[in-house]
Formats: C-alpha cells, sequence, structure tokens
C-alpha cells in the first residue's frame, strides 16, 4: 500500500479532481491519495465522482492557508 | 557553461533559440554552446492535425525540417537519448556517443496511448498523429449518418480539443446537409463538458444550441466494439457510430526507463521549473514531459520555454536565475469552421473566456502560419 500526494494547487486546467482522476487509474487497489487543491469545488465535486465510481473518501479538511486537503482510497 | 537540449518539439525549440540569441556573444567567444538531441529531422506543428481531420490541411503543411529553425551556432544531432546519467552530468544516445552538460533541458513530450483502454485503438479515430488526423478526416467523409460519440481519456494532451473537434464536426456534418440524421453525444471525465469552468460554462449552452447532447463523470474503462460501445468506470454505457477519440497519453518510454518520473511525467519545481530532488539543480524540465497540474499543451511549453531561457541566460551572464513560471497559459479554442475564442489563465487567475467570433478564428489561422516564426523564438 502507497500513499500519495497530488498537489493540484492553483490548477485551472486539468484541475484538481482530472489530475486525482488521472492519478488513481494507476494506483493499486488499497493505495490511498491526497489531494491539495485550492479550488472550493473539489470538496463538492471530489467525493461525488469517488462515490459514483466506487472509491473510498477518507477525511476533507481546508487548512488555515485556505488549500483543501482531500484524502480518498482505491477500492476498485 | 555547456547547454544540452533534450527533445526538438516546441519547448525544446523556443528555449534553444531564445537562449542562443541571449548568449550570441558568449556563444561566439566559446564561453557557451548549446547542443540539442531530437529523435526526429522533423519538426512537427501538431496542433495543425485539427485542420487534417477536417480535411482544411494536409500533413505536409505541418512539417519544417528541424535544424532549419535553429538559431546558427546551435549544435544538433538526430540521436535520442537512451540514457540519463543525471549524477554524473551527461547522457548516452543511441548511437553510443556521449554528451556531458553543465545544465540540461528536457522537454520530450508525450504520446497517446488509446492502447491503454481496451477495445479503443481499434473502434475509434483521434488526430494525435499524421496518420491518424487522415485517417480521421476518411471516416469521417465516409460518414452518412448515425452517432458520433466523443470519449475523452486522462491525462491528455491538448485539453481544448474534445471541444474544438466536437464543433469542428458538426459543422463538417453540417455542411455536408448530414445534421438530421446524425446525433453528438459528447462525454467528459468531470462534471461539467470542460475542465476549465468558464469555458464549460460557455460551452454547454453552446452544445445545447446545436443540439449536442452530453453525458459528464464519463471515464472510459473499455471500448466493445462487437456492440459498438463504451463502458465507462461509472458503470454507464454510450452506443455509437462513429467513436471519436481524444486517448490518454504517457510520457516517452526513455523517461520512465531511466527512473525519472512514472509514465514519464518528471516531478518539477512549479516555479523554477527545476527537476524536484537529488541532482535536480541543473535540470531543467519543459512542456509536456512535467508532471505539473497544467495543461498539456504547446502554450505551455512555449512560456515555460521563455522563463527558462531567461533563466539560463541569466545564470550564464550573471551567476543566478531571473524570474519564476507564473503557470501561464494561451490556449485558443476553435468553435467550428469559422468562429473561435480563447483561454488565458496561470496560476492565480481563471480564465474569462468571451464569445467566439471570426475575428479570433482568422487570429488563430494566421497564427498557424506564423507558428514558424515563434518556434525560431522571433514571436
Amino acid at each position: 500500500m502507497s500513499e500519495r500526494v497530488v498537489d493540484a494547487r492553483g490548477s485551472f486546467c486539468p484541475g484538481p479532481l482530472m489530475e486525482l482522476i488521472s492519478t488513481m487509474k494507476v494506483m493499486s487497489v488499497g493505495d490511498t491519495l491526497e489531494l491539495l487543491s485550492t479550488d472550493a469545488g473539489s470538496a463538492a465535486d471530489v467525493p461525488e465522482w469517488i462515490k459514483k465510481v466506487g472509491h473510498e473518501m477518507l477525511d476533507t479538511e481546508q487548512d488555515s492557508e485556505g488549500t483543501w486537503h482531500i484524502r480518498v482510497r482505491k477500492a476498485k | 557553461m555547456r547547454v544540452l537540449v533534450i527533445g526538438g518539439g516546441m519547448g525544446g525549440t523556443i528555449f534553444a533559440n531564445l537562449l542562443a540569441r541571449r548568449i550570441q556573444q558568449e556563444m561566439k567567444t566559446g564561453k557557451a554552446q548549446i547542443t540539442m538531441l531530437s529523435a526526429s529531422h522533423d519538426h512537427v506543428y501538431q496542433p495543425g492535425w485539427l485542420y487534417v481531420a477536417m480535411g482544411r490541411a494536409t500533413p505536409d503543411e505541418l512539417v519544417r525540417e528541424q535544424e532549419s529553425l535553429l538559431e546558427s551556432g546551435i549544435e544538433f544531432h538526430v540521436d535520442p537519448v537512451e540514457e540519463f546519467h543525471l549524477a554524473d552530468n551527461h547522457v548516452k544516445c543511441k548511437s553510443g556517443k556521449v554528451h556531458e552538460y553543465d545544465i540540461i533541458v528536457i522537454s520530450t513530450g508525450s504520446r497517446p496511448v488509446p492502447e491503454n483502454i481496451p477495445g479503443l485503438k481499434e473502434n475509434s479515430i483521434n488526430c494525435y498523429t499524421a496518420e491518424n488526423a487522415v485517417e480521421f478526416f476518411k471516416q469521417l467523409s465516409d460518414f452518412k449518418g448515425g452517432r458520433i460519440a466523443v470519449t475523452v481519456g486522462l491525462p491528455h494532451k491538448c485539453p481544448m480539443i474534445p471541444l474544438e473537434l466536437t464543433f469542428a464536426m458538426h459543422d463538417f456534418i453540417k455542411d455536408r446537409g448530414l445534421l438530421d440524421k446524425t446525433e453528438f453525444y459528447y462525454t467528459y471525465p468531470i462534471g461539467r463538458v470542460h475542465s476549465l469552468e468558464n469555458v464549460a460554462k460557455w460551452a454547454a449552452p453552446e452544445f445545447d444550441r446545436m443540439g449536442i447532447k452530453y453525458e459528464t463523470l464519463f471515464n472510459m474503462k473499455e471500448v466493445d466494439g462487437k456492440n459498438a460501445e463504451v463502458l465507462s468506470e461509472e458503470g454507464a454505457a454510450v452506443k455509437y457510430d462513429l467513436l471519436v477519440a481524444v486517448p490518454p497519453h504517457k510520457g516517452q518510454e526513455v523517461i520512465e526507463k531511466n527512473g525519472l518520473g512514472e509514465n514519464g511525467w518528471i516531478p518539477t519545481n512549479r516555479a523554477s521549473l527545476h527537476m524536484e530532488g537529488e541532482h535536480g539543480q541543473n535540470v531543467i524540465i519543459l512542456g509536456d514531459t512535467t508532471n505539473l497540474p497544467i495543461s498539456k499543451a504547446g502554450s505551455t511549453a512555449h512560456f515555460e520555454a521563455e522563463t527558462a531561457a531567461e533563466n539560463v541566460a541569466a545564470t550564464i551572464k550573471i551567476g543566478r536565475p531571473v524570474r519564476s513560471y507564473d503557470g501561464k497559459v494561451f490556449c485558443f479554442i476553435e468553435a467550428g469552421k469559422d468562429r473561435a475564442t480563447y483561454a488565458m489563465f496561470d496560476y492565480q487567475n481563471p480564465p474569462q473566456p468571451k464569445a467566439p467570433n471570426g475575428a479570433v478564428h482568422a487570429f488563430k489561422m494566421a497564427y498557424n502560419k506564423l507558428y514558424w516564426a515563434s518556434a525560431r523564438g522571433l514571436l
């Protein structure tokens, strides 16, 4: 099991969710990923996609500088 | 100071030419030299493949001899690198020749890998090589009606191409009088029709106006050619009569083989453009080869190359770099055969695309010709 960090701060295109999807494609089942995003929309659209595909949301928090830290696990 | 450029695409070429112009004196006196290693004699203007796919250009119009684009004094060899020895500041080429350097710039680009999605390569068309763009035109020309589905893999080069292809095909089919026999079905990986929110806000109503149907949160998993349908990771299935793909991409194999970056993307500092990690202090990464969360596009490579050339010239002249890359990207968006708009953004500022018009399209058509001046570092 590995843990990855994808730093998508300041990414408008392809954007945090596309970065997350691209990275999850090359991960193994059980691996976790922490997405860093400055796009408030990530707090909603990442969980939506994770749920739709059937992966696992671990937690979501925003730090004092406004960066979202979204942790997910590849489940299938 | 020996500067070694790996890759003769947009990033490497613009970098080398801009740098050569800035350090003319140092090159004349032998204090600096620039060497470029490429896998090909040719330089290809890849954004032109869209026009080949629509029958509005032929592949030969998009190619120039690489050496003819380079400033005099730049040493050029067609000899692809096979081994990077970054700890020892040298590379080894296919010919066996070793090139030493003080600064290396790696700009080897990306490649489509439709074979990574089961069934995609054999059941779809795309416009990511000259041959594929010609085949695209042939199949689109032969199309007599039915459903044209667009499917998008991640990551991919040229983030505007899913929209541009769809708009262009719409006008192509309309001009052939087949619009009433054709259904366009556009799919996209995230929950809107484009990654850029403001572009999506503009494009979705355009799709509605043109009668183009779309489905979002659709990441292709495999293509079932027998039943002519694309299956998604989200559990959906989309039927097609003609399947148009934006295939997933990877970086070059040589990058992976040398352990420089997973999938061929090299970890890169977003401001300095230096390779992250050990031995990265004299290694600069440009264009698609970076792992930066920004568009894999020619304009990204162009603006990165400008920053890198200024910084390397300053390093040679005054001993340190002078500026950071700010994430600038400028992408034209063709919105059909005769209208276009554009998206310009950086790390801090999202794009604010305007309504498409004929003037921006005309400028894009002019830029397609002006590109060769841009590659020379003149524009």
